[in-house]
């Protein structure tokens, strides 16, 4: 019998590590539904889950499987879905659910070039504004983008933490290269792993406010069964959790929900820079294209061209700040990614004009090559 | 308390307050509506069965039946449309411990969430769903549902229903439930009978309530209030253990109720649990 954490030095794909990083952080519960390319997450949950005494359930489509661990993470336990684009276009409507009852979960989505069926075996990133806009309504999400199996190990740990913290749903958007290639993972000692609770309700029963702001914005949770007796809805609603119709409740609700993401982004957004310091252009990319990026500002620094890069690992929220303090001292950017420009518009906006912005991108089904991001920066910035 | 204060709270109090969010009632539901009565009954057979409160949770979908978690001093929940069921079942597989009992609509049960309810009853998930079925959708203004009788008329079925109403016990019989039962809430006591047996059975229970809706079903069909309450009376034969393919709702032949099956098999967990748990059994861990 396996314990949680796989301490030790593996050779495994980024489904599965994806999965060993959801244990690591304390996943007891995984609603799965099978598809390409995500399946091999599911499967490794369905053996690990009774080893360390969590549970797998196999549910009927990707709607049951969103709504159950809705309903397991209000039962007390990290819960956890999988999929790829058609299962999470399925997933959307309680994905809006969990940002309403600020229900803390993980989906994870390897994306595969789509619309609807498309490439099933074959990677993309054509899902990203999916992430961000997908269920109806304004909301704020946080995704985060895992460059190799390593980090989507960790990155799967960091999700549950926000979840948790923020009492949100994360995304995991991985793509099919990811998720199905093999690379040497490290797994630390459980002791060496941090991971976050959410912050339980205390307090006298009877005067508890399910829904009234704690530290951060964020309401202290009481788990079915704790004996609070709370309501929970997807209406809109009071600090009582009941349901109120009228503009007032709505801005109040919105207010807060919106706010404990904004108001908190220095500590939710991550990235990582690239031989930034000096680059007069620069390259923004996440996750498996970010590879193409490394590469390419490798093979254009080689050849004397001030290139760098800006890895978005929180692609939501976006890291707006970075990018206008990049626009402010580079020639121009770049935007890496495989759809046909996506995350591209956000960087447009807030580049807003300053310094010429490209995107390389293409429908999906392949890598980008870095030699087309070199040939990209040397045609339109005439290097 | 003064004599009249006493009195004043005598006559406004109500046998089920202290399961009520009282300061939610008035509810929404409208006069003649048959949802109070399934509500009561299954308020007052969680209180009769004995089992822990604090551990009993009622989750509910959309519609009329679904603002039921919205007046339950439980923990409650009130999901997406046609997902209580989905909602219930991590919920009761992520920690055992709690009564889960679903109480929603025949639209949100049976056409939104028409799949995820075979699904529950194969597996047997040890979870109670009570369904309030008033043969339309109420709470959107009397729209066709996958109940409505052949040739009834509804806002979308303006000339009659086209399509066949679904045989609830018959389709969560062969779906695998192991309780189920079907009252009307003129038959309040044994409905509240039924719901307190569908409680106790270690797996999927499923009670079907026939209700009125006066205002948006009965209009719309010659019913007045207690026209459909008579229907109730005069035409329900009660056949314990009848066949469920005898169970269609035909009110011109008579309507079966009575509870149907009764067997008691493994439940989901169970079965998990000795089958994908190896020798070396870990503790399910209870949700902290």
């Amino acid at each position: 019998m396996r314990p949680a954490v796989l301490t030790g030095e593996h050779y495994m794909t980024g489904d599965v590590a994806c999965a060993e990083g959801a244990l690591a952080a304390g996943c007891l519960f995984f609603g799965g539904y099978p598809i390409t390319p995500a399946t091999e997450v599911a499967e490794r949950m369905a053996h690990r889950l009774p080893e360390i005494g969590g549970t797998y359930i196999q549910m009927e489509d990707e709607i049951a499987a969103m709504a159950s661990i809705i309903g397991a993470s209000c039962a007390g336990a990290k819960s956890m879905t999988s999929t790829s684009g058609p299962g999470f276009s399925l997933m959307m409507e309680n994905l809006g659910l969990a940002v309403i009852t600020e229900t803390p979960c993980v989906v994870v989505n390897v994306q595969r070039a789509g619309p609807s069926t498309g490439l099933p075996t074959q990677g993309a990133q054509g899902d990203m504004m999916q992430a961000r806009w997908g269920s109806h309504g304004d909301y704020e999400i946080i995704a985060m983008s895992p460059a190799s199996a390593q980090e989507i190990f960790y990155l799967t740990i960091e999700a549950f933490n926000l979840a948790e913290k923020y009492r949100t749903p994360v995304l995991i958007m991985t793509d099919e290269v990811i998720g199905h290639m093999s690379e040497r993972v490290i797994i630390p000692k459980a002791r060496e792993i941090k991971t976050v609770e959410r912050v339980k309700a205390k307090g006298r029963k009877d005067r508890f406010r399910p829904y009234a702001a704690g530290d951060l914005g964020v309401p202290p949770m009481a788990n079915a069964g704790d004996g609070y007796k709370i309501h929970v809805t997807g209406l809109t609603h009071d600090e009582m959790g009941y349901p109120a119709m009228t503009v007032e409740a709505q801005y109040a609700m919105m207010d807060r929900l919106v706010g404990k993401i904004r108001n908190n982004v220095k500590d939710i957004i991550r990235y990582e820079e690239f031989m930034t310091e000096d680059a007069d252009f620069i390259i923004i990319s996440y996750g498996v294209s970010a590879r193409t990026g490394w590469a390419a500002v490798e093979e254009a620094r080689a050849r004397g061209m001030k290139v760098g890069m800006l890895r978005l690992i929180t692609v939501w929220p976006f890291a707006e700040d970075k990018i206008r303090e990049l626009a402010a001292r580079v020639k121009g950017m770049v935007t890496v990614e495989i759809n046909l420009g996506q995350v591209h518009l956000e960087v447009e906006r807030c580049v807003a004009g300053r310094v010429p912005v490209r995107l390389v991108g293409h429908p999906g089904g392949t890598l980008i090559s870095p030699d087309t991001v070199i040939q990209t920066i040397k045609q339109e910035f005439g290097v | 308390m003064t004599i009249a204060q006493e009195a004043i709270r005598e006559a406004t109090s109500h046998p089920l307050d202290d399961l009520l969010r009282t300061e939610r009632i008035p509810h929404i539901w409208c006069p003649g509506c048959g949802i109070g009565t399934a509500f009561s009954s299954c308020l007052i057979a969680m209180k009769e069965s004995g089992i822990d409160l604090e551990k009993t949770v009622m989750v509910s979908g959309i519609g009329c039946s679904g603002r039921g978690a919205g007046y339950v001093k439980l923990d409650s929940y009130h999901t997406t449309h046609g997902r209580a069921i989905p909602f219930a079942t991590g919920m009761k597989l992520a920690n055992t411990d709690l009564n889960v009992v679903v109480f929603s609509g025949d639209g949100d049960l049976f056409a939104i969430g028409g799949n995820h309810f075979i699904h529950a009853a194969r597996r047997n998930v040890d979870i109670t769903v009570v369904c309030v079925n008033n043969f339309n959708y109420g709470m959107t203004g009397g729209q066709a549902a996958a109940t409505t009788p052949h040739l009834a008329k509804t806002t979308t079925t303006p000339l009659g229903n086209p399509e066949s109403p679904f045989n609830l016990p018959l389709l969560a019989y062969a779906a695998g439930a192991s309780y189920v039962a079907r009252w009307t809430t003129l038959h309040a006591r044994d409905l509240t009978t039924a719901i307190q047996e569908a409680l106790a059975n270690p797996g999927f229970s499923f009670v079907e309530v026939l209700a009125p809706c006066p205002i948006n079903y009965g209009r719309r069909n010659k019913e007045k209030p207690l026209d459909t309450l008579r229907l109730f009376q005069d035409k329900s034969i009660i056949k314990n253990n009848a066949h469920p393919t005898e169970l269609d709702v035909d009110w011109e032949k008579g309507v079966v109720l009575g509870t149907f099956v009764n067997n008691p098999r493994p439940c989901s967990t169970d079965m998990y649990d000795k089958t994908c748990r190896l020798e070396e059994k870990p503790e399910k861990k209870t949700a902290a």
